[in-house]
């Protein structure tokens, strides 16, 4: 992670630093030895955020599972002995569980913010992937995690869910073959919990190490920027330390707020109430929903009629962020010169909010009330041929057609420049 | 090993290149042969493959009834028809609209006794009982109608609704599995 011109002071550190020189590598990614465009607004806080939210999973699960038992029939009552019995034991699981949903939140800030000033562009591609394969390390750990509480919306989660690799049937029982051997029997039951256990205490701790890449390959380039042009000379940086440690545990503060609004106040709204109901795998609950992060995409995979398809048409909404920087032909990264890309962007989030608003409703619920109305399969329909269009269509069109806005020669110069306007 | 004999100089095949590719071939199969039990202890084991049937008590199941068992961990439909939806179920074999085309006859070896994991073909969820566009079974996760032969007939699901294996041993004994 790059050289280290860190040199301590102190006999003892140094002795400590010429043996193992971790301390400069501290220094030089996350200390003041890191130079990170001046210009850094509060979008680029939720990064760090995101690094303290996987620090609180992690630690919140390993005390959980000092209390669980991963079998079908102790399950549910453990995670009632966590809530009831256990010191402080409702405190640590709905941390961990509200927590899972602000991971996400997090999250998918980020990654709006890179969509939206263009940090997939080169040349942080490969920052790019690693970002996404944490993203989708983290879907299928939450997936996973949800599946422990052996409530009704974790049995009907997981079936539904692993059922989607049964699409996958290219010849006579393939399908099954492929599901038996995901389960460990016919139907999800305590072998699929055990294994998901299992892999839910192991996927965080991969994620660790994908971030830790990912923190590497962002240090190569270093930090893009709200103007998302490269910096250049020395007056287009400042340390990271102390001026974005501050401002980052400033807006942590801030974060921490709302969590624990969520967790002290209101800490099963993210939840399904089904799932205090222990899993019966002869009732499915009258209308099964996934967490809400999942949403747009279960949109996607209910509004196609086939089930191949569907599966594929899913799983391709998420793997076709791999190819945005090759769809955006764009020269200019930041969407603030670009001004048609900055409105389909935001017509892109309103309608992909909108596919996660469907993937709450029944198919043919009545959204829009005219020409007979219309229902919510429809809507998807129409929802999700937009949000393939946004990728297919319009950013690579729109990225190598539009007139863009000047771009200042500097970050330092568009700094001075605002001083004197303001 | 400082030269090179005549053939390598040549640049042909030498017997070092042979043994190169015998080595990584016989390394390749020792890693997949390592591989594989790896992979299948994923696969259902001996205690789970063991619970292969249960023997159900039919007298018990009014007609015009469903009941619901247990089997492998998936629920099992045994519906007791009614002459009428028989005759419905039968009507219905040629129907335009089948999208995994079977006769009831096929499905039934006994009409009146209607035997299917009520597992729902799309994905898994269990279909509710006298619902639908059939008045037979709707599944609420996606909406997938089946009719009263547990045919699917409009909706995600690609195929009927399973028939397991099963057999008659007596007029009020069934074994399934
Ligand atoms: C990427 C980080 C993680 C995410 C996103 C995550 C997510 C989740 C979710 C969504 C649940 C279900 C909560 C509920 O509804 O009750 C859960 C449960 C659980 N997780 Fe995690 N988790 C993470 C890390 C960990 C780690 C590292 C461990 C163990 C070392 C762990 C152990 C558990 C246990 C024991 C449960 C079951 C108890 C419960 O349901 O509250 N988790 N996790
Ligand atoms: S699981 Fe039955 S319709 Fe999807």
């Amino acid at each position: 992670m790059g050289s280290s011109n860190y040199q301590p002071t102190n006999k003892a550190v140094k002795w400590f630093e010429d043996r193992l020189p971790i301390l400069g590598l501290m220094h030089s990614t996350l200390g003041a030895g890191y130079l990170a465009p001046r210009n850094l607004n509060y979008w680029w806080n939720f990064g760090s955020l995101a690094g303290f939210m996987l620090v609180v999973q992690i630690i919140t699960g390993v005390i959980l599972v000092m209390h669980y038992t991963p079998h079908v029939d102790m399950a549910f009552r453990a995670v009632e002995h966590i809530m009831r019995d256990v010191n402080y034991g409702w405190l640590i699981r709905y941390t961990h569980s509200n927590g899972a949903s602000m991971f996400f939140v997090v999250v998918y800030i980020h990654i709006l913010r890179g969509m939206y000033f263009g940090s997939y562009k080169s040349p942080r591609e490969v920052l790019w992937f690693l970002g996404l394969v944490i993203y989708l390390l983290m879907m299928a750990t939450g997936f996973m995690g949800y599946v422990l509480p052996w409530g009704q919306m974790s049995f009907w989660g997981a079936t539904v869910i692993t059922n989607l690799f049964g699409a996958f049937d290219f010849y006579e029982g393939m399908g099954e073959s492929i599901l038996h051997l995901l389960w460990g029997g016919f139907a999800v039951d305590n072998p699929t919990l055990q294994r998901f256990f299992s892999l839910h205490y192991l996927l965080p701790f991969v994620i660790v190490g994908v971030v830790i890449l990912h923190i590497w390959a962002l240090h190569l380039p270093g930090s893009n920027n709200p103007l998302g042009i490269d910096a250049k000379g020395p007056g287009d940086k400042i340390p990271f330390h102390p001026y974005y440690t501050a401002k980052d545990l400033f807006g942590l503060s801030f974060f921490i707020v709302i969590l624990a609004i969520f967790i002290f106040y209101m800490p099963n709204i993210m939840g399904h109430p089904d799932n205090y109901i222990e899993a019966n795998p002869m009732v499915t609950p009258p209308h099964i929903v996934p967490e809400w992060y999942y949403l747009p995409f279960y949109t996607i995979l209910k509004a196609v009629p086939d089930k191949l398809f569907g599966v594929i048409a899913m799983f391709a909404s998420i793997l076709i962020f791999f190819v945005l920087p090759w769809l955006d032909g764009s020269k200019i990264r930041s969407a603030k010169f670009r001004p048609t890309t900055a409105f389909f962007f935001w017509l892109f989030l309103l309608n992909t909010l909108y596919l996660g608003y469907l993937g709450t409703k029944l198919p043919d619920e009545i959204m829009i009330d005219m020409a007979g109305g219309i229902d919510a399969l429809t809507m998807g329909r129409i929802s999700s041929i937009f949000y393939f269009a946004y990728f297919i269509v319009i950013v690579p069109l729109v990225s190598r057609m539009e007139s863009t806005k000047p771009v200042p020669i500097s970050i330092a110069q568009s700094v001075l420049d605002a001083n004197k306007k303001g | 090993m400082t030269t090179k004999d005549q053939v390598e100089q040549e640049e042909g095949v030498t017997r070092r290149d042979f043994l190169y590719v015998a080595t990584g071939a016989v390394g390749a199969v020792g890693a997949a042969s390592v591989v594989w039990p790896l992979v299948d202890q994923m696969n259902p084991s001996a205690d789970v493959l063991a619970l292969a049937s249960v023997e159900v008590d039919l007298s018990a199941i009014p007609l015009g009834q469903t009941l619901k068992i247990l089997w492998r961990g998936k629920p099992i439909f045994i519906r007791h028809r009614t002459a009428a939806e028989i005759e419905a179920a039968i009507a219905d074999n040629g129907a335009i609209d089948l999208i995994d085309p079977e006769d009831d006859q096929a499905r039934a070896e006994r009409p009146e006794w209607l035997i299917m994991v009520g597992v729902c073909t799309h994905l898994g969820c269990v279909p509710l009982d006298q619902r639908g566009d059939f008045n037979a079974w709707f599944c609420p996760c996606h909406g997938s109608h089946y009719d009263i032969s547990g045919r699917i007939r409009k909706g995600p699901a690609p195929r009927n609704l399973e028939v397991p294996k099963y057999a008659f041993l007596n007029d009020t004994t069934v074994k399934i599995g």
